[in-house]
C-alpha cells in the first residue's frame, strides 16, 4: 500500500526525523492561508500523486512549455498561481503511463537552501533477509539509472535485527554519503529513526530522494516515498487510514475487498487462475500465442464459491475484456468449487465473451460435470497449452 | 532415494486443530501413511485430535513436549499469519531439524526476525508461503495433491505451488516420475533457497534430472545459476529444464506472491532466463512444456 509524500513526511516527523514545515491542501481556497502559515520567502508547491517523476512531469491541460508537478515559488502570489495550474489537472510522468493522474491534493512546503542532494532508502534485502540502507551521494536523480551506469556509487548496509542500527552502521552510512560536521552529527539520530519507523510501521520501502545537506550543514528529508507491507496492515489501523482510494484502480479496490490478488493490465484476455506462479505463467502463455492479458488474478487456494464468483464478475466488468481464460490446477482448491462459482457468476451477470476453462487436479471430474451440465457456452481445454490456443483463437473470431 | 523427507520422517502439526491443518493432515495420513505423529495446541495438550474418518492423533501443549514424546524430526505449520512467525520460532527453539511453514501472508519484518534466529540454529526451514515437500509413495508434508505424483527420477524445486503441480503432472505423464518435489515458497525472506535444494539433488544418486521453476523478483535464480556453473566445474552436473514465471508482469507491481516484484531495475524474467541458460538449464518458454522440454534434454 502506498501513501502520499505529505503523509510519509508527517509519519517520519512523528518519529523525530527532520522534515520541512508544510501544509497539505485539497481546495484552491486553502492555498493562500497555507502559504502564509509558512516562514517563506521560498515555497515549494508539490503535486501529491502516487507516482514518481513529478518534477519532470507535464500537465495534460497546460502547454508543453508549462512547468512540472513540483515548483519552486518565490512569493505567496506565485504559490497561488501555481496551485491553480496544478489542482484538478492531470499530471503525466514517466511512472503514471500516458493517461496520467489527476492531482487532487497539493503540499505547500517551506523552501530549503540546498548544498548537496543525497539518496537514502530502506528496504528488505532478500539476499540476506535483513533490512538494509541503500545510499548514494547521487541524490535527486533516477536511482535506477545511477545503479545501471555507476553501480560503485551505491552502497548497501544491512542491519542485524537483533542489534538494530549500531554506531558502526551509522559510521558506514555517513562515510558512504561523505557526511561531515553538523550533517554527521544529525546522522547519528536520523538513521536509527528511519530504521525504527521502517520496522515499527512494517514498511516495504522508505525512499528519501533527495536527502539534503542544507547550507547550514544540517540534514533534511526533502522528499519521501513510503509503501507498506500489505501482509502487516492488520496490525496498523493508523496506516490503513492513510489509504487514498482515488489513486487506485477501481477493479483492484473491489478485488482487495474479497482478498483476491488482482492487478489490472492493458490487454484483452481476462484470466482467473489459482496460484500466483500459475497466474503469471498463464499471462505469459497468452503472450506467447500473440495476445495480451487484461489482468493478473490469483483466487488463492482456499477460495469458496462466492469468492470465485466475485473474481469472475470483476473480470467480466472490465470493458477491455474480449475473452476469458480460467486456469485451475486444484491442490487445496477443488475444481467443483471453481465450476460452481463460475456457473453462479455467469447466471447472474451473463456471458458476452468467449470463455475457455481448463481444470486439473482435485475433484476435476466433478468440476467438468458441473460445467457440462450447466448448459453454458463454455469451451473446455485439456491442458494449459490447449487452453491458451483456444482462447486466442476464439477472440480472433 | 529422495531428499529431506522419506518414509521414516515423523511430523508434528502446528495448527492441527484449525480447518486447514485438519484437512491436510487427513490427506497426509491417507498418502502412503505419512508418519504424522501429533499436533500442537497450548491449551489442548493431553487431548486427542480426531479426523473426519476417525483418525486420531495426540495433542501436545508445546513443540518441545511433542518432540520429546514422539521423536518427531519435522513439523509443519498451518498457523494463521499473525502467529506463524512465533510458531516457527517455537519449532526452532525446540530444535526440530526440519520445519515447513505453509502459511501465506506473514509480515516480512516477522520473517526478518525468524531468519536471524534460524541462522543461529540447527533447523532447516522450508517456506513460508509454500506448498511443502513430497517424496512419492513415502511422505507428504504440506498441501501438494498426492494423486499426480509417480515415483521416479526427477527432482523438482519451485518458488510457485501450482507450477510445481504442473511440473509434477507433466513429468508423471512423460513416465519419468519424481524423487522429491520441493516448494520453496513465494516470500521474499524465507528459509530454504534454490541452492540448498539443488545441492541435495546433485548429491542424491536417485535424482538423475532436475526441474527448477523460478519467478520474477530478487536474484535467487541468478545465484542458483552461478552455483550450478561452479559445481559443473567440479564435475557435478545433471540434466535440467526450467521455467520463469512473470515475463509479462509489469514493473513495480507485486504479482500475488509477496516476493514476485520487479523493483529497482532488478529481478526481471529475462535476466533470470539468461542466467539459467548460461548454466546449462533448458528454459521452456511455455509452462505447458516443462515435461516435454526435460524429455528433449534427456534425449540429448
Amino acid at each position: 500500500m502506498n501513501i502520499h509524500e505529505y503523509q510519509a513526511k508527517a509519519l517520519l516527523k512523528g518519529f523525530g526525523a527532520p522534515v520541512a514545515q508544510g501544509v497539505p491542501v485539497l481546495k484552491i481556497e486553502e492555498v493562500e492561508a497555507a502559504a502564509k502559515s509558512l516562514p517563506g520567502p521560498l515555497y515549494v508547491v508539490k503535486s501529491q500523486i502516487h507516482a514518481g517523476g513529478r518534477g519532470k512531469g507535464k500537465f495534460k491541460e497546460l502547454g508543453p512549455d508549462a512547468k512540472g508537478g513540483v515548483r519552486l515559488a518565490k512569493s505567496i502570489d506565485e504559490v497561488v498561481a501555481f496551485a491553480k495550474e496544478m489542482l484538478g489537472n492531470t499530471l503525466v510522468t514517466a511512472q503514471t503511463g500516458p493517461a496520467g493522474k489527476q492531482v487532487n491534493r497539493l503540499y505547500i512546503e517551506d523552501g530549503a537552501d540546498i548544498d548537496r542532494e543525497l539518496y537514502c532508502s530502506l528496504l528488505v534485502d532478500r539476499s540476506v533477509g535483513r533490512v538494509a540502507f541503500v545510499v548514494s551521494t547521487e541524490g535527486g536523480m533516477d536511482i535506477e539509472a545511477v545503479a545501471h551506469d555507476t553501480p560503485e556509487k551505491i552502497h548497501t548496509i544491512a542491519i542485524d535485527p537483533e542489534a538494530g542500527v549500531t554506531a558502526d552502521d551509522v559510521a558506514k552510512i555517513s562515510k558512504a554519503l561523505e557526511l561531515k560536521g553538523a550533517a554527521a552529527e544529525d546522522a547519528k539520530s536520523l538513521f536509527p529513526i528511519l530504521y525504527k519507523a521502517f520496522s515499527e510501521k512494517d514498511m516495504a520501502l522508505l525512499e528519501i530522494n533527495p536527502l539534503i545537506v542544507m547550507k547550514n550543514g544540517s540534514l533534511r528529508v526533502l522528499d519521501a516515498k513510503v509503501s507498506f507491507d500489505g501482509n502487516a496492515l492488520f496490525r496498523h489501523d493508523d496506516v490503513k487510514a492513510l489509504r487514498d482510494e482515488t489513486e487506485e484502480d477501481a477493479k483492484e479496490i473491489e478485488a482487495s475487498k474479497w482478498d483476491l490478488a488482482y492487478v489490472a493490465l492493458d490487454g484483452n484476455i481476462g484470466c482467473m487462475v489459482n496460484g500466483a506462479g500459475l497466474a503469471m505463467a498463464t499471462m505469459d502463455i497468452i503472450k506467447l500465442y500473440g495476445k495480451e492479458p487484461a489482468n493478473f488474478c490469483d483466487v488463492g487456494g482456499g477460495a469458496g464459491k462466492e469468492k470465485v464468483a466475485a473474481a469472475f464478475k470483476i473480470i467480466t466488468a472490465d470493458p477491455k475484456v474480449e475473452g476469458i481464460l480460467v486456469n485451475i490446477f486444484g491442490g487445496i482448491m477443488k475444481c467443483d468449487v471453481i465450476a460452481e462459482g463460475v456457473v453462479a457468476a455467469v447466471q447472474e451477470v451473463g456471458l458476452k465473451v468467449p470463455l475457455v476453462v481448463r481444470l486439473e487436479g482435485t475433484n476435476v471430474e466433478l468440476g467438468k460435470k458441473i460445467l457440462n451440465e450447466s448448459g453454458l457456452a463454455i469451451t473446455a481445454a485439456d491442458d494449459l497449452d490447449d487452453a491458451a490456443k483456444k482462447i486466442v483463437a476464439a477472440i480472433k473470431g | 532415494m529422495s531428499i529431506i523427507v522419506n518414509k521414516d520422517t515423523k511430523v508434528l502439526v502446528q495448527g492441527l486443530t484449525g480447518k486447514t491443518g485438519s484437512f491436510h493432515t487427513e490427506q497426509a495420513l491417507a498418502y502412503y501413511g505419512t508418519k504424522m505423529v501429533g499436533g500442537i495446541h497450548p491449551a489442548k495438550g493431553g487431548t486427542n485430535w480426531t479426523g473426519s474418518k476417525g483418525e486420531t492423533l495426540p495433542i501436545f501443549a508445546s513443540v518441545a513436549e511433542g518432540k520429546a514424546k514422539t521423536g518427531a524430526d519435522a513439523s509443519v505449520i498451518y498457523v494463521p499469519p499473525a502467529g506463524a512467525a512465533d510458531a516457527i520460532i517455537e519449532a526452532i527453539e525446540a530444535e526440530i531439524p526440519f520445519i515447513t511453514c505453509i502459511t501465506e501472508g506473514i509480515p516480512v519484518m516477522d520473517m526478518v526476525r525468524v531468519k536471524a534466529k534460524l541462522e543461529k540454529s540447527k533447523s532447516r526451514l522450508l517456506g513460508p508461503n509454500c506448498p511443502g515437500i513430497l517424496t512419492p509413495e513415502e511422505c507428504k508434508i504440506g498441501i501438494m495433491p498426492g494423486s499426480i505424483f509417480r515415483k521416479g527420477s526427477v527432482g523438482i524445486v519451485s518458488r510457485s505451488g501450482t507450477l510445481t503441480y504442473e511440473a509434477v503432472f507433466q513429468t508423471s505423464n512423460e513416465g519419468l516420475g519424481q524423487t522429491t518435489a520441493v516448494g520453496i515458497g513465494g516470500d521474499p525472506v524465507k528459509g530454504t533457497e534454490f541452492i540448498d535444494v539443488l545441492e541435495m539433488f546433485l548429491a542424491d544418486p536417485a535424482t538423475t534430472s532436475i526441474i527448477m521453476i523460478g519467478e520474477i523478483g530478487g536474484s535467487a535464480e541468478e545465484d542458483a545459476a552461478q552455483f550450478l556453473i561452479d559445481e559443473a566445474k567440479k564435475g557435478r552436473k545433471k540434466p535440467m529444464a526450467g521455467f520463469i514465471a512473470g515475463r509479462t508482469a509489469p514493473k513495480g507491481r507485486t504479482m500475488g506472491h509477496a516476493g514476485a516484484v520487479v523493483s529497482g531495475g532488478k529481478g526481471d524474467a529475462e535476466s533470470k532466463i539468461a542466467a539459467m541458460e548460461a548454466a546449462g538449464i533448458r528454459v521452456s518458454p511455455s509452462p505447458a512444456r516443462l515435461g516435454k522440454t526435460l524429455v528433449e534434454v534427456l534425449k540429448g
